[in-house]
């Protein structure tokens, strides 16, 4: 079976650390929040200018100038930060963030993303996507695997036009976690239930596909 | 001692010498943040042609989108916009033009605008099309592209707190991108919530220091949300 959402940001939560300062964008991203392992202390950064951004407030603590970069209403968590969005750029391209974690449309074999412009649709615009994926060392993109067409969405060269360039080194998607290195996809670890084969078949870009694809375990 | 004051008692006189065809820089992000009352007085007065620097455009009937209704804005520079049908409408029929800004970018435009920076190299968007026709340069083994700051006629603010001398204090993350428009204003008019007495304010927890500060008002904010988000108790 493909991965549900919740299992993609369960994978995607392992890679966390105690003491992590984390970026994650909307949709699939906003999950990994709600996996990350009670022995461990992550705290999560919204470009909007929040360090340590807590869960949503019940109704009597709605506050209009408390919110996140989706402009949700938020709380704080002990610890946390406020500061301009100056501020918080230079933390996010100052690299000073130590995981991000994003949506995108496609990824190519050079680590290529693009996630900000919906073919035929009104651009909206890019909000802090550009700035994070080229202010990131540690980038995880969270994606499907391919379209509901069955048009693979990792490509030998990205079609759309891109968010940033050569940036991307780590991807999960439904199918399997793969990583992104001497212009190749390599793959890593495949979903449960889910065979090589049909991993290779719904990856356009170059595949490099080990003896032993050891199987997501949850 | 009286010339430090900044208070007006208007929002006319807070907003006066905005001309067609001017530059505003406006703080706030999504809702958060707005300078609601300053907006309001733009509508009021009319003014044409206007190019907005803000990171969004309000949303229909609200903050920077009552300025829509009258095709007041000519260009916005903004990250993130098209919460509002009008803007989609105006865009779409060549009323509206909209330069995309990297968020991180549009920050640091305003911030190195009024700290007296033309310029500045950042990777973002090195590779992409706010890239294109960019000079790029190569420090160690990355590109970067060169963006161009940004300043503007005026610079409108809202603030929570503030003394008389323009000494500002933000709340939670309404912060935002007040403090940069605060500094790249040529006339920055802020609005508070609270204006108290030079001396009140902790010297040490002042956000923006009352010399980028040039007309200051108090008033009412309806404080929108825009996505009521809550969680059971």
């Amino acid at each position: 079976m493909s991965l549900t959402r919740e299992q993609l940001a369960m994978r995607v939560a392992r890679e966390l650390q105690d003491g992590y300062y984390v970026n994650l964008g909307i949709g699939i991203p906003t999950l990994v929040a709600n996996y990350v392992p009670d022995d461990m202390d992550v705290m999560l950064q919204s470009e909007n200018g929040l360090l340590g951004m807590g869960p949503f407030p019940t109704d009597d603590q709605v506050d209009a100038d408390m919110i996140n970069a989706g402009k949700q209403t938020v709380t704080t968590v002990t610890g946390a930060s406020i500061f301009s969005s100056a501020e918080s750029f230079a933390m996010i391209r100052g690299g000073h963030v130590d995981l991000t974690v994003l949506g995108a449309f496609e990824v190519d074999v050079m680590g290529n993303i693009a996630s900000y412009m919906i073919p035929g649709k009104l651009i909206k615009g890019m909000g802090g996507a550009m700035d994070l994926v080229a202010g990131a060392d540690n980038i995880i993109v969270t994606m499907t695997h391919a379209s509901k067409h069955g048009d693979s969405k990792l490509l030998p060269q990205c079609t759309l036009p891109l968010t940033g360039a050569s940036c991307i080194k780590k991807v999960v998607t439904d199918l399997a976690y793969l990583e992104i290195a001497d212009g190749k996809f390599w793959l890593k670890e495949r979903a449960p239930g889910i065979s090589v084969d049909e991993i290779v078949k719904k990856t356009a870009g170059e595949l490099v596909v080990p003896e032993v694809v050891p199987e997501m375990q949850f | 001692m009286s010339g430090f004051d900044k208070v007006v008692n208007s929002y006319e006189e807070a907003m006066a010498g905005l001309e067609d065809g001017m530059t505003i820089i406006a703080g706030g992000f999504g809702l958060c943040g707005i300078p609601e009352n300053l907006i309001g007085e733009i509508k009021r007065k009319g003014t044409r042609d206007l190019t907005i620097v803000s990171n969004n455009c309000g949303v229909d009937g609200f903050g920077l989108g009552v300025l829509l209704e009258d095709k007041q804005i000519k260009k916005m520079v903004s990250s993130y916009v098209g919460e509002n049908k009008l803007f989609e409408e105006q865009l779409l029929a060549g009323e509206l033009e909209v330069e995309l800004t990297p968020q991180g970018t549009l920050a640091e435009k305003m911030r190195a605008g009024g700290a007296g920076i033309p310029a500045f190299y950042t990777a973002t968007g090195y590779g992409t099309p706010v890239g294109e026709g960019k000079e790029v340069k190569q420090y160690g083994d990355r590109n970067y592209i060169l963006e161009e700051s940004i300043t503007g006629e005026f610079a409108i603010v809202k603030a929570w707190k503030a003394d008389r001398f323009g000494n500002l204090v933000y709340r939670h993350t309404a912060q935002n991108f007040n403090p940069m428009a605060a500094t790249a204003g040529k006339i920055t008019v802020v609005e508070v919530e609270e204006i108290v007495e030079p001396g009140e304010l902790d010297p040490t927890q002042i956000h923006t220091p009352g010399i980028y500060v040039d007309r200051l008002i108090q008033g009412t904010f309806e404080k929108r949300i825009e996505q009521r988000t809550v969680r059971q108790a």
